[in-house]
């Protein structure tokens, strides 16, 4: 008789590290074929669409980028928080959060105008930080589960912010629950001329080798990491785990934030209903892709803008529900999370 | 009598490989009604993986199981239960928040669906009539005192109608008085023809219990002995290692000043179910002395440990290490005055299974010159000190950065003795250093100690291994209830002595 | 003041409440069983998302309201076996397998409707359900309109409590499963399988999570729209750590939850009081919160949940 046995492995080695997202993805493909053709489509024709519209021109893959800046951030704020264990499922309301901030400094009239940019990156951060302490006090002081909190925080972020824009900001030119436009100099500097290639983009690219930095190569990266992997042995080896996890949620909301400010500074200029669909969630598809590695990230990060972008060109060639994407990033989730047991253990056939 | 029944049990020819480790090869066990056979030999000989296959928690490469004759096929313990083959395991299976009751009736079909509590009363009753073997039906399990949960363990594999009853180190969690009315027990079972298996190490047990003994080593049966009045403790010793033991030689050593202080620690009450809250503790353990905790399980050792430790804090008293008051206990600040800690739970507590071994192996000092400047890691100095600790303690390891968690219980020892001997403590405080580890592990961690003695250190070694104490302490403190009974110099203590002590008798007359 | 309390005490404001609290009892009692099995169902959310609009879909088509509630239980036990293979079978994380799931469900159910429904302007609707009096009961004063003249389902969500209760505590397979939740080792060692056991929890919860889905697009709603659960899941994670796995307290739990968002309904329709609608909807997420933070410390939560089990460990 066969056997099918799993053995523990002592080492992952790296080429698996960058092969099993691969696989990932390809299983996540197949699957998803299946839909397409539910949906009477040619699997090719709607492939070519979903993977290749974003490179097919200058215009399409520079767009492609900037839809992965916030995605990048959010990735990047997950990835943070899940190596502390601190699950931090609420990077969608520490985005609105951010956003929230920078649409609000960033339409101050008295402010000057040099200042605007620097305090909206400031403050889009602290408001992203703050949400997220909420849930981290609530874990460290009184043990409430921080899935349960930070999703619902998601909820009470967004009704906030419905509650602003149709009230108190509600654009009185229009008439529409939107925020009023922030200062022309409030905008975030575009690098390539004719595209919306905005700073934020930048920021991300920067933000990414630099965490990384944080996690691998500081005392507070390794602390996070510890915390993360056993809370016992931190506490026993002087670590403060509460310190550790209200900082990692700090930084995590941060990051976070910063993906809102983006968006209001470099995209829409306001904040209204429709400004995040979803990257929240979509952080966590991509930090767990990722292997929660800061620099994975960044591709991550890329291959889902690809995917969302590509999805608009191939539900409008195709018919294919444009949600083809959301059903996506479940089955990339999922498939990676199998493809995690990989790297811990072996599949050896046995007589 | 033994002897004049056919067998209960026979297996023969069991094998297990574990990737590149032979647990068991070719073992052939025979059990007829009334034997006690004691299972004797080292950590990781193969007597666990033996009987893990009998109860269907392994299966086995290869071999076959009869009972009364008939081949059975035992895939999961439902199948071992059926068959009649009840199991008490080292630690034991029970669940807390459920009443002894509930614990009987775990997995037991009940009629149409419905728990049938009357019923299960009765038996427990019937039970309680032959064997002697009494516990109240509705006590929550949290709330019994460890040789209670064992009774427990002992009710349940009788409840289900066990005839083949397998006990994995029974003793180890017992006072040797507590001991004996186990063995009280097991002779009346025995007498009522059952089938005992005793898996033991301690020598003198399987001699006073037992009438016939397997010895394994290193997966294979090296000795069956049909009549355990014929050999003495030293031959079953000699069968069990393969060579003659030689206990290391512990020098004399004139202790000094004091280095540890404990003055009148107690802390508060737990939850249920959390262990017990110290009650005016005093200890003292001088320079060049090893002074060991003797207790049964849960009577406080852990939380002198975790108070000495830092991780748990005192409601009143004193912690002093060498001359200096503790204010502010906390893990940091008893680590830079200069006291190691070799924790309980090696791999929970001490090291973090999931993460490189070289990582667990600076987990508590990363912060420090000089493995940390300015808060960025020194990538070069902290390799160069693993690989330092790695060799001068000839751990085993395919790479310094393999996960901590697979190396051996043996290996991970080591790991945790580098990291908190390397920079020279004042005091060591080491609780259950060799649980679970082989012969030659287990001396090496004892040299380890004496090293630390002789070299003027003061070590605080708690231990449920008597013998270990025996070997190690130059005074025994006993623990019960929260409490120090008593200290004695170890020219004065004895087994008996110290049992007493550990049952909670006022003095050890 | 008096305009308000007006308002509130009239037997049709807590009839109200018990139409609002009947899917979060049904999905509330179906995590409770996944977790005291151990196994915490994130994928909730996404599970009553796919369970509405499959139960819609079905009863669009075939015209039954009751296949359309079977279908949402079906789906809903599929994708709870899918959970059981990730966090059973796998040993996965049971956090990041159930925002998993949460999100493939999501994304089936907005497919799925997007394809079979297209994008028109007006949303197709079914004839909900209608509420079933009981005879002679229903005629009692007060308590008569207040609970005997109610959807079928409500009826059904509140003989679940007991039947939940009676279950757990007093059948041996309740016992199996908390067993299993408490202390997998030892329910392996009395012959339960934990594996057997910890999937069949999973598919209670999941059929009761469908079905609670399906209660909302069909009895509560009548359309399938994109934001029609729009965390009610979540709210029913919290009220299991609120009712302390418990079914009598997760009905508590569900109740007080139906009545804060009865009462922000008929505040927001009076206009009492004037504040932006958005935060009467916000309302039940704080309270939520506050609830959990403030029992959070002394629920003990299955000892075993969140913890793989896996058997031969060497």
């Amino acid at each position: 008789m066969i056997q099918l046995r799993l053995e523990t492995r002592q080492h992952t080695p790296a080429w698996l590290r960058l092969a099993l997202p691969l696989f990932a993805i390809l299983a996540t493909l197949v699957v998803c074929g299946g839909l397409v053709t539910l949906a009477g489509a040619s699997v090719l024709e709607a492939y070519s669409k979903l993977l290749l519209s974003a490179v097919s021109s200058k215009f399409n893959f520079v767009e492609t980028l900037v839809k992965a800046a916030p995605i990048a951030f959010t990735g990047l704020a997950v990835a943070v928080a899940f190596r502390a264990k601190f699950w931090n499922i609420g990077a969608e309301g520490q985005l609105l959060a951010g956003a929230m901030a920078a649409a609000f400094i960033g339409g101050r009239g008295a402010l000057p105008g040099w200042s605007l940019v620097p305090l909206m990156l400031f403050s889009g951060m602290a408001a992203g930080a703050a949400w997220a302490l909420i849930p981290a006090w609530l874990k460290t002081r009184y043990k409430v589960d921080d899935v349960v909190t930070t999703l619902l925080l998601n909820f009470i972020m967004f009704y906030l912010m419905m509650a602003l824009v149709d009230g108190p900001w509600k654009d009185p030119l229009s008439g529409y629950p939107d925020s009023p436009d922030i200062r022309m100099d409030a905008e975030f500097p575009i690098l390539l001329g004719g595209t919306r290639l905005h700073l934020g983009v930048v920021l991300a690219f920067v933000a990414a080798p630099l965490i990384w930095f944080l996690m691998r190569r500081t005392t507070a990266g390794f602390n996070i990491r510890a915390v993360g992997e056993s809370a016992t042995a931190a506490r026993y080896a002087g670590i403060n785990i509460p310190v550790v996890i209200v900082g990692t949620a700090a930084l995590s909301g941060a990051l976070a934030g910063l993906a809102g400010v983006g968006e209001v500074g470099g995209i829409h200029f306001q904040v209204m209903a429709g400004l995040s669909p979803g990257y929240g969630y979509t952080g966590i598809v991509i930090a767990t892709l990722a292997l929660l590695n800061p620099l994975g990230v960044l591709p991550a990060a890329f291959f889902f803008a690809v995917i969302i972008t590509g999805a608009e060109a191939m539900s409008r060639a195709t018919g294919v529900p444009v949600f083809l994407a959301d059903v996506f990033q479940g089955v990339a989730l999922i498939s990676m999370l199998i493809a995690i047991l990989f790297t811990q253990y072996r599949v050896r056939l046995r007589r | 009598m033994p002897g004049e029944r056919g067998p209960i049990l026979a297996m023969r020819g069991m094998s297990k490989r574990f990737g590149s480790v032979q647990a068991n090869a070719d073992v052939d066990l025979v059990l007829r009604p009334g034997d006690i056979l004691g299972l004797l030999g080292e950590n990781g000989a193969g007597k666990t993986t033996l009987m893990n296959m009998l109860f269907g928690t392994y299966t086995p490469d290869s071999g076959e199981i009869e009972i009364d004759g008939r081949p059975v096929a035992i895939s999961n313990s439902a199948d071992a239960l059926a068959s009649g083959v009840g199991m008490v395991h080292q630690h034991f299976h029970l669940v807390p928040r459920l009443t002894v009751l509930e614990n009987l009736m775990i997995g037991r079909p009940g009629s149409g669906g419905r728990l049938d509590r009357r019923g299960a009363r009765g038996k427990l009753a019937q039970i309680a009539d032959r064997f002697g073997l009494t516990l109240d039906p509705d006590t929550l399990v949290s709330a019994l005192a460890i040789g209670e949960q064992q009774r427990l363990e002992i009710i349940k594999a009788l409840f289900r109608d066990a005839r083949i009853l397998i006990l994995d180190e029974p003793t180890a969690v017992l006072t040797p008085q507590e001991a004996d009315a186990l063995f009280d027990a097991l002779r009346a079972m025995a007498g009522d023809g059952l089938g005992i298996i005793f898996i033991s190490h301690k020598l003198y047990e399987v001699k006073a219990i037992t009438n016939r003994a397997m010895i394994m080593r290193r997966g294979k049966v090296t000795a069956t002995i049909d009549d355990i009045g014929a050999v003495s403790e030293r031959q079953l010793g000699e069968l069990m290692c393969g060579h003659e033991i030689r206990p290391p030689e512990k020098p004399a050593s004139e202790p000094g000043e004091a280095l540890l202080t404990l003055r009148e620690i107690s802390t508060e009450p737990g939850a249920a179910g959390e262990g017990v809250p110290l009650r005016a503790v005093s200890l003292e353990v001088r320079a060049g002395e090893v002074l060991g905790i003797a207790g049964v399980s849960g009577n406080g050792q852990l939380e002198v440990a975790e108070i000495i430790a830092g991780v748990r804090t005192s409601a009143s008293g004193e912690l002093t290490v060498a001359g200096q008051v503790v204010v502010y206990p906390n893990p940091r600040a008893i680590q830079d005055l200069r006291v190691g800690r070799i924790p309980e739970d090696r791999l929970g507590t001490g090291l973090i299974s999931s993460l490189p071994m070289s990582d667990s192996m600076v987990l508590p000092r990363i912060h420090q010159a000089p493995f940390s400047r300015f808060g960025v890691i020194d990538r070069k100095r902290t390799r160069e000190f693993v690989e330092h600790q790695v060799e001068r303690f000839d751990i085993k390891c395919a790479a310094t950065d393999v996960r901590t968690g697979t190396l051996s219980g043996g290996n991970l020892q080591k790991v945790l003795l580098a990291r908190e001997l390397a920079f020279d403590p004042l005091v060591v405080l080491a609780a259950q250093p060799t649980r679970g580890l082989d012969v030659g592990a287990a001396q090496f961690v004892h040299e380890r100690f004496l090293e630390v003695r002789q070299a003027g250190g003061a070590i605080l070694l708690i231990s449920e291994d008597l013998e270990e104490l025996f070997l190690l302490s130059d005074r025994i403190a006993v623990m019960y209830e929260g409490r120090i009974m008593d200290t004695l110099p170890i020219e004065e203590a004895t087994v008996q002595k110290v049992g007493l002590l550990m049952a909670g008798a006022e003095t050890a007359a | 003041m008096s305009e308000i309390l007006g308002e509130i005490l009239q037997v049709g404001f807590f009839a109200a409440i018990l139409r609002i609290a009947t899917p979060l009892i049904l999905a509330t009692i179906g995590e409770m069983f996944s977790e005291r099995g151990g196994v915490l169902n994130l994928g909730i959310e996404g599970i009553m998302l796919l369970g509405s609009m499959t139960g819609f879909t079905a009863a669009y088509y075939s015209g039954s309201l009751w296949l359309g509630i079977l279908a949402a239980m079906a789906v809903g036990a599929l994708m709870a076996l899918l959970m059981g293979l990730l966090t059973v079978t796998l040993g996965l994380s049971q956090h990041v397998s159930g925002i998993g799931t949460t999100l493939l469900c999501t994304g089936l159910a907005f497919f799925f409707y997007r394809l079979i429904f297209g994008q028109p302007s007006l949303p197709p609707n079914v004839e909900g359900f209608q509420v079933a009096p009981i005879p002679l009961l229903a005629e009692i004063p007060l308590i008569g309109p207040l609970l005997f003249n109610q959807f079928t389902l409500v009826y059904l969500a509140l003989l679940l409590v007991p039947a939940a209760a009676f279950l757990l505590n007093h059948t041996s397979w309740g016992l199996s499963l908390r067993a299993v939740g408490e202390n997998p080792r030892a329910a392996d060692g009395a012959g339960v399988s934990v594996a057997k056991m910890r999937y069949q929890g999973l598919m209670l919860s999941g059929m009761l999570m469908g079905a609670a889905g399906a209660y909302l697009s069909m009895a509560q709603f009548n359309a399938f729209t994109f934001g029609v659960i729009s965390g009610r899941g979540w709210v029913c994670i919290a009220l299991v750590v609120f009712g302390q796995w418990s079914p009598w307290k997760c009905l508590a739990g569900a109740l007080l939850f139906g009545f804060v968002d009865a009462l922000q309904l008929r505040l927001q329709a009076s206009g009492v009081i004037e504040i932006p609608y958005q935060f009467f909807l916000m309302l039940p997420f704080v309270l939520t919160i506050v609830a959990m933070a403030l029992v959070s410390r002394s629920a003990i939560p299955p000892a075993a949940l969140l913890v793989p089990f896996r058997k031969e460990e060497r």
